[in-house]
């Protein structure tokens, strides 16, 4: 079957292109794009599928580098099916899974896994994250060599900070020699263990324990010096600090290779938001004060921050029903990312453009994978948005089996409406 | 005038003409207790029950009291008695309870915004009776109530709250309420144990105790809680009463008339000498007997009773 995509406004920045053209679709690839493709005689109803996509922008698949996907181990939070569901739902084509499941990703078998039940479920493409270190324990370094002709696409123990710097230098030394990039988790436990939300007021008059700033900030400037000193490179995790903004930003500028990521909520919300004391809005790290927030964005409009990813973290109502001290850490975000993300294109922080490079572009870059491009001959990945769709957040209604929504009863403007993965329509929201 | 909640949470968003309501409640209420037959009819076939998931005696004792001078029917549950042990959550026995009927539900829980749960979750009155390190409004009333009692206002008295103030719900929710009835509140303790940003609650921070209680119209002296504190524990409980105990030096620097307070348990020696908890200053036991009123008064307003 082929695809005609007809009068879309297409936003592929890794070509430069900003126009209203049409795209064909064939055998899975993206084998033409034009201004205005014609239908050849030969085509019928049959052979073809048409859609008009007017007023509708269409861009690279949408990438997100940083999933928890759950499986193996935590099937009732999260299956790599029910994730990919919501996954090509929220717009994303390719998603990439973080290690800490049960048991860990630190080997070829679980890898291979993740592969097996990714192509069953045939919704996104899935990469799965290995973990830097056994068990994610931070104390041998996994098989990174038969990780990464297992499939895996990066390396990080998410969930946890590798404490050792030891560990840490020779897992980027190890890492780049096989050009894969190490995602690190940056938190500096003797700060922040203990801490349920972040320090300052808000914490001081909730009377929760707090987790400074500085917990993330140290772990930050740690692997930037590490990065630096021994020629290699290190991707950031979820930055939430003004100080991590400000870190990256200075290594950039002295030549480091250093990347870095943040996601929506660490845009969107600030600590004032655990007022109630929701466990709807705990995480790691946790929410920070209006400075970082604005520290944040800034980094984004400036380049300091390459990419945005969910972190989408599943739990079930076992973990997040209960008293707020004892709620796991996490929210999903798979489904409501793009739509807080245009929020920045609607605030002036980012160009349309801007934003598929840090949702797309970028995140290809960074894991060095074949994607976020519409060049001719490449996959067919493709997300088509409707800007103006106005829609409410119903977490009911959500393909992820979690619940932990933040979001939940928010209206939003914005939204993917058609999700193609290998040229297979995969979600859409109209009736085909 | 009538309370405009169902619940009582924490003084952070109770209104200073609501404080007082309750104050005078409690004043009118305290002569029930001096009575031969200390019992009124008021509450006649309501239902409390106080939820104790935290060890106290004090307080749960005040409360059962309160509730019985009032003619309530009053069930207690601890933690170590109820099926908290079996694994149950907390939802899910205040769900048991709520099927029982009760009218209001007293709870205390280690967890700051416990009561927060259920009161979102219920119908019931809840009163929060002390959630984790974040508030303990019925303490902070009966302060309130006794400072009223002997100073006639707390406008422009100079109070100073000193000790572990960031383990302490007794202190955030007494700066609540003393900054709003117009007091001056100094916070003093250890550097380690004063929060971040706790000056922008109002209150002036002072790391040295001859300092903070310099021309004082109240000191309210707060237990050193060692046992809050897994992580870096604090030197000793030596170095700790060589800097930071009331005694009998260091309270001349406080004024004349000043009133000695403690929410209690008290360790005498560490935050406080025993002769000042027990000299002449001391209203400790005050507190207590005050504990009882504020409580019954609040029983009584949220049961829909009015002044």
């Amino acid at each position: 079957m082929k695809l005609l995509l007809k009068s879309g406004r297409v936003i592929d920045p890794s070509q430069d292109i900003d126009m209203v053209m049409d795209i064909l679709i064939e055998d899975g690839k993206i084998s033409r794009m034009e201004k205005d493709i014609s239908i050849s005689e030969t085509d019928s109803k049959d052979s073809m599928k048409i859609f008009d996509l007017k007023d509708k922008i269409v861009t690279p698949g949408l990438i997100d580098m940083h999933t928890h996907l759950r499986e193996p181990g935590f099937e009732y939070k999260e299956t790599i099916r029910t994730g990919s569901e919501a996954a090509v739902a929220g717009g994303f084509t390719s998603i990439a899974c973080m290690a800490n499941t049960d048991p860990v990703n630190d080997n070829r078998s679980v890898t291979e896994f993740i592969h097996k039940q990714a192509r069953l479920a045939a919704m996104a493409n899935v990469y799965p994250i290995a973990a830097v270190s056994k068990g994610q324990r931070g104390k041998v370094l996994a098989e990174f060599g038969d990780l990464k002709n297992a499939g895996a696409v990066a390396f990080s123990d998410d969930g946890n900070p590798v404490t050792d710097s030891g560990l840490m230098r020779h897992a980027l030394e190890y890492a780049y020699s096989f050009d894969m990039p190490v995602i690190s988790h940056c938190e500096d436990t003797g700060l922040s263990s203990g801490g349920m939300m972040n320090e300052g007021f808000v914490s001081t008059q909730l009377g929760l324990p707090g987790i400074p700033t500085i917990a993330e900030d140290i772990m930050v400037i740690r692997d930037i010096n590490l990065a630096g000193f021994t020629k290699t490179r290190v991707h950031i995790a979820h930055v939430s600090t003004a100080g991590s903004v400000q870190a990256v930003r200075e290594a950039r500028s002295a030549g480091i290779n250093v990347t870095a990521e943040t996601a929506p909520h660490y845009f969107t919300l600030t600590d004032e938001a655990l007022k109630g004391f929701s466990t709807s809005f705990k995480m790691y790290p946790p929410l920070r004060d209006s400075d970082d927030v604005e520290a944040v964005k800034e980094g984004l409009r400036d380049g300091t921050i390459d990419a945005i990813a969910s972190d989408h973290a599943p739990h079930s109502s076992v973990e997040k029903d209960v008293e707020f001290e004892y709620a796991a850490n996490g929210i999903i975000g798979l489904e409501t990312s793009l739509s807080l993300c245009l929020k920045l294109v609607d605030e002036g922080i980012l160009t349309i453009g801007q934003l598929i490079e840090k949702l797309s572009v970028n995140p290809a870059d960074i894991l060095k994978i074949p994607k976020g491009s519409l060049k001719t001959g490449s996959d067919a990945d493709i997300t088509v948005i409707d800007m103006n769709k106005i829609w409410t957040v119903d977490t009911n209604k959500f393909r992820s089996k979690g619940h932990n929504c933040p979001f939940n009863g928010w209206e939003l403007k914005g939204k993917a409406v058609m999700t193609i993965v290998g040229g297979d329509i995969r979600y859409a929201d109209f009736k085909l | 005038m009538k309370l405009s909640r169902k619940d009582m949470l924490g003084i952070v968003d109770l209104p200073r003409e609501e404080i007082d309501l309750i104050l005078d409640t409690a004043e009118s209420f305290k002569e029930i207790s001096t009575r031969k037959i200390k019992k009124v009819p008021t509450l006649r076939g309501k239902t409390v029950i106080t939820l104790f998931f935290e060890a106290s005696t004090r307080t749960r004792t005040s409360f059962e009291i309160a509730a019985k001078r009032l003619s309530a029917d009053t069930i207690n549950i601890s933690a170590s008695t109820s099926s908290v042990v079996k694994g149950e959550t907390l939802i899910d026995t205040a769900r048991n309870l709520e099927s029982m009927n009760p009218d209001i539900i007293i709870i205390r829980h280690s967890a700051a915004g416990a009561a927060h749960i259920l009161a979102g979750l219920l119908e019931q009155s809840i009163i929060n009776a002390g959630d984790g390190a974040h508030e303990h409004p019925t303490q902070a009333l009966l302060d309130m109530l006794t400072i009223r009692e002997k100073k006639g206002t707390m406008e422009g008295l100079k109070i100073a709250i000193v000790g572990d103030i960031t383990h302490s719900r007794v202190a955030r929710s007494n700066i609540y309420g003393f900054t709003k009835m117009g007091a001056d509140v100094a916070i003093c303790g250890p550097a380690m144990m004063i929060p971040r940003d706790i000056d922008r609650m109002g209150v002036s921070v002072y790391y040295n105790m001859e300092d903070a209680i310099k021309g004082a119209d109240v000191v309210m002296m707060l237990r050193m809680q060692l046992e809050r504190q897994e992580k870096n524990p604090f030197p000793s409980l030596r170095e700790y009463a060589n800097h930071f105990s009331l005694n009998r030096d260091n309270i001349n620097l406080a004024k004349d008339d000043v009133l000695v307070m403690h929410p209690g348990p008290i360790n005498r020696g560490v935050e406080i000498t025993p002769e000042i908890a027990d000299g002449p200053y001391s209203v400790i036991l005050e507190q207590v007997t005050n504990g009882v009123a504020v409580r019954m008064a609040l029983l009584y307003l949220l049961s829909g009773g009015r002044k």
